[in-house]
């Protein structure tokens, strides 16, 4: 089985990345970019049956900083 | 005085932070991240800067779930003494030693340069050396030092008088001009700035070598 873990910074955390990406498009002429948030996609190749507890665990233990970030978890 | 240095894969300031330990007296054991024990009769642990695990996930992410950091976390837990520098302090706040986390610049660029620093507070056996408002200029080198933290920790630090340095013109966007913090019990500090690379005339600057000349002396005769 395969998961997918989309990690995020909190909202209210500032993302300076995603400023300087949102500040690039408007230069490039796209208009009414209003904000830009920029994360991350980590791809897990898990033995069958492992329960999303565990992949709860990974991310709180790992995969995110639960202090500046927030996570999801997608089943695929 | 005994201080151990771990050294991580993509360490580069264990040997200068090694140097800085001996130039004040101190006998120094370097520790590889894999050795899940500490060496006999350590007072010190040293976390030195560089790019562990090449920066890979999160900066220190991965250093802090290392063999060795259990052990570092134990001794910082049962009320030991941790100096964690740049991808130290980022480290430190990995483990959940210190709170708070490290951001990217918010200038997004890697900043490289002398720092004036601002002593926020004499209170502690790394900072005993300088008077709380003292001028210090020591250099950082680093693309992820913009600390934060929640209000509450912030006014925490601030309560607790636990902010070590500030700086006096922040390059990196870090709440309130963070440059370093303590631990509760003022024996963690996480500094971002590089006190063992103003350590030696040599260096062009010798501010940080009373932070390791007070702390070793303070160490050895405890």
């Amino acid at each position: 089985m395969k998961a997918r873990v989309h990690v995020m910074l909190k909202t209210g955390v500032l993302d300076p990345q995603g400023e300087a990406v949102r500040h690039a498009l408007s230069g490039m002429g796209f208009d009414g970019v209003e904000g830009v948030r920029q994360g991350k996609v980590i791809e897990l190749d898990l033995a069958d049956g492992t329960d999303e507890a565990t992949i709860g665990e990974m991310c709180e233990k790992l995969l995110a900083n639960t202090v500046i970030e927030s996570y999801s978890i997608e089943v695929i | 005085m005994k201080a151990a240095v771990i050294v991580f894969p993509g360490s580069n300031c264990d040997r200068d932070l090694a140097e800085a330990f001996k130039a004040a007296g101190a006998q120094v054991e370097m520790v590889w991240h894999k050795d899940t024990t500490l060496p006999q009769g350590v007072d010190i642990i040293g976390i030195p800067g560089g790019f562990s695990f090449g920066d890979y996930l999160r900066c220190g992410a991965i250093a802090a779930n290392s063999p060795i950091c259990q052990a570092v976390k134990a001794h910082g837990e049962a009320g030991g003494y941790v100096l964690g520098i740049c991808n130290g302090f980022q480290v430190l706040t990995e483990t959940g030693l210190l709170p708070g986390a490290l951001l990217r610049n918010a200038g997004l660029k890697f900043v490289c340069r002398n720092e004036r620093l601002t002593v926020a507070t004499s209170d502690s056996l790394y900072t005993r050396g300088y008077n709380a408002g003292d001028d210090i200029l020591i250099p950082v080198a680093h693309h992820d030092g913009n600390y934060i933290a929640t209000p509450e920790v912030l006014a925490q630090l601030r309560d607790e008088d636990r902010v070590a340095f500030h700086y006096a013109d922040n390059p990196n966007g870090s709440m309130d001009n963070i440059a370093g913090i303590l631990s509760a019990n003022r024996r963690v500090l996480g500094m971002m700035p590089h006190p063992e690379r103003a350590a030696d005339v040599g260096h062009g600057g010798t501010d940080g070598a009373r932070l390791f000349a007070h702390l070793t002396e303070a160490l050895a005769s405890a």
